[in-house]
């Protein structure tokens, strides 16, 4: 057992598979299903990840759905160090400290 | 009976869930060929400027700092022809409560959805609007559904987007995550339906209205700090609602010298319903892959008639690249103090170079900043880029390939603007307009619509429905 009634999880759920998609997007989205994820505190009363559970989502909807995670987070971040931009604001001094071309 | 949820049977409920959901009968407004009665829908459906103000400052919205960025010009000037170089100004709207100026959006289509009795409001968008929504509805104790367009088909998201889903949590609302694809609109469909809760649109009269303020504080602050209107008035441009809203509100504040240029980042060549080349992209909204589409068929937005119509306001319109506007994104907070998210600061990649055209003693304003943040910030979205194969150089910027690379100007004198041809872009919008009405001619309602939807002439819309072959039936007075 992964996760309770009452736990907050993640889920997901296709939304259409492929062959039932839009015509006229590009061929590589055709190629995909439509996927969707949300979250919601679990309503069974136990489940594993992998399982087809309901929820009942922050606002109060109830949907099905697989479970994915449990107690998710977000990882997003300030990124990594990216050394090409450190020029900008040096350089960019130096210019102001020099004062007008047209001086 | 239980309804039928296959994605034909909901699409075809579209207008039924609109109407109930907006709250608007758009038939009412209609001519039933080409025209509609723009202004009559914006008075009716809308709310008067002084009714936006009191209900913006229920939550505090607008009336937003105003900064002048005295080293940015100066370093403009540097590049400037002698006398050159005008004052470049920005208007934080990042001070906004959601930290960007689609609260001013939100606040008033939230007052409607309360008003009408609404119990819950829902949005599509994967922006700042999403967060707006959630923060107002917050505000007025509504439930709030916000519906993502955020991951390609491997799960992997763009940190932009992910970061305000967050924020949408963050307010209380409920986000609803999809992967790439315009179907996201039969997702949002359905929710309306299950919910009954108000389709808060980026494109309804009262979310433009919103905007009309923005443009209004403008001339106001001008006037009283510099005794006139702003010369130009440089706007981000994605779906036209900035553009549309900061100009009426300018116009109706009397300003009717201030020029007025969109600018957005050149995506050019990346398709946007692609799966595969969703997190080529290094920006997530801004880019001509909204602003060309939606500036030559405003009403493929959510709603059947939009009322963001960029081509009724907009003077010129120029593209800047990638490259950019990360570069001015450091810069304003390297020589500015100011940390913003990069997406408002395209305008600003404009208005650097727009400025060394004008007179010193010149006014040129951007008229927006984004809150920053993890995600939403130079750092990440460059080593997302990175991390999708795209390499970040140092050089001249009209050498930028959008998915492939991305150009740091090697120093200020490399930042520059692509003109954009409105005079195409206006007769791709009237080719649009004959070819999704399937009208066989244009009559003299239609004409006098396309001459004030394009800002253009009589001749023009002439000429241009010449060139695709389509009468004129114009009764004789």
């Amino acid at each position: 057992m992964n996760a309770k009634r009452g736990d907050w999880v993640r889920i997901h759920k296709i939304v259409l598979n492929v062959g039932e998609r839009a015509p006229n997007i590009p061929e590589d989205t055709q190629n995909v299903p439509l996927e969707l994820w949300d979250k919601g505190f679990l309503i069974n009363e136990e489940a594993k990840l992998g399982d087809i559970v309901e929820v009942e989502t922050y606002i109060g909807r109830r949907i099905e759905g697989t479970l994915i995670e449990v107690n998710p987070y977000w990882g997003h971040d300030y990124g990594k160090a990216v050394p090409e931009i450190l020029y900008i604001g040096r350089q960019a001094r130096q210019l102001l400290e020099e004062g007008e071309i047209n001086d | 009976m239980t309804r039928d949820l296959s994605f034909n049977a909901v699409m075809g409920r579209k207008s039924e869930i609109m109407k109930k959901s907006v709250g608007i009968d758009y038939a009412e407004f209609e001519s039933g060929s080409i025209s509609f009665d723009y202004e009559r829908m914006m008075k009716e459906t809308g709310y008067s400027l002084q009714e936006i103000e009191e209900i913006q400052k229920q939550t505090t919205v607008g009336n937003t700092p105003l900064y002048e960025l005295r080293n940015i010009t100066a370093l403009a000037r540097k590049y400037a022809p002698e006398g050159k170089g005008a004052r470049i100004f920005i208007k934080d709207e990042a001070s906004n409560p959601s930290g960007s100026f689609k609260a001013r959006r939100a606040a008033t289509a939230v007052y409607h959805a309360q008003k009408l009795g609404y119990k819950g409001v829902i949005a599509a968008t994967s922006g700042n609007y999403g967060s707006a929504v959630a923060s107002q509805a917050a505000m007025r104790g509504l439930k709030c559904i916000i519906v993502q367009e955020c991951y390609d088909s491997k799960g992997v998201g763009q940190p932009e987007i992910i970061e305000k889903a967050r924020a949408c949590e963050a307010y209380g609302a409920e986000v609803v995550q999809l992967s790439v694809g315009p179907e996201l609109f039969y997702s949002f469909l359905l929710l309306l339906e299950e919910t009954g809760y108000f389709n808060a649109s980026l494109y309804t009269p009262f979310g433009i209205a919103g905007v009309e303020t923005l443009g209004y504080e403008l001339s106001m602050e001008f006037r009283e700090k510099e005794g006139k209107d702003p010369d130009v008035v440089v706007v981000t441009n994605a779906g036209g609602g900035n553009l549309t809203g900061t100009a009426r509100g300018l116009i109706k504040a009397g300003a009717l010298n201030s020029q007025i240029i969109g600018a957005s980042v050149s995506l050019a060549g990346l398709h946007m319903a692609s799966d595969e080349q969703f997190n080529k992209k290094s920006f997530t909204t801004g880019h001509t892959g909204f602003g060309i589409p939606f500036a030559t068929w405003p009403d493929r937005s959510d709603v059947p008639r939009s009322a963001a119509r960029p081509l009724r306001y907009v003077d010129r319109y120029v593209t800047v690249n990638q490259g950019s506007v990360f570069y001015m994104t450091e810069l304003l907070a390297q020589v500015e103090g100011l940390e913003r998210g990069p997406a408002g600061n395209t305008a600003l990649a404009a208005a650097f170079v727009l400025a060394q055209e004008l007179d010193q003693d010149q006014i040129i304003v951007v008229q927006e900043t984004e809150y920053t943040g993890a995600g939403k910030h130079i750092l990440p979205q460059l080593t997302f880029a990175k991390e999708n194969g795209i390499k970040i150089l140092k050089g001249d910027p009209k050498d930028e390939v959008p998915g492939e690379t991305i150009i740091l100007p090697e120093n200020p004198s490399k930042l520059c603007v692509d003109e954009l041809d409105l005079g195409k872009i206006k007769k791709s919008y009237i080719r649009n307009c004959i070819n999704n009405t399937g009208a066989q001619e244009v009559n003299h309602e239609d004409l006098e619509f396309l001459v004030a939807d394009t800002k253009s002439s009589v001749e023009f819309v002439k000429s241009a429905l010449e060139e695709l072959g389509v009468n004129l039936k114009l009764e004789e007075k």
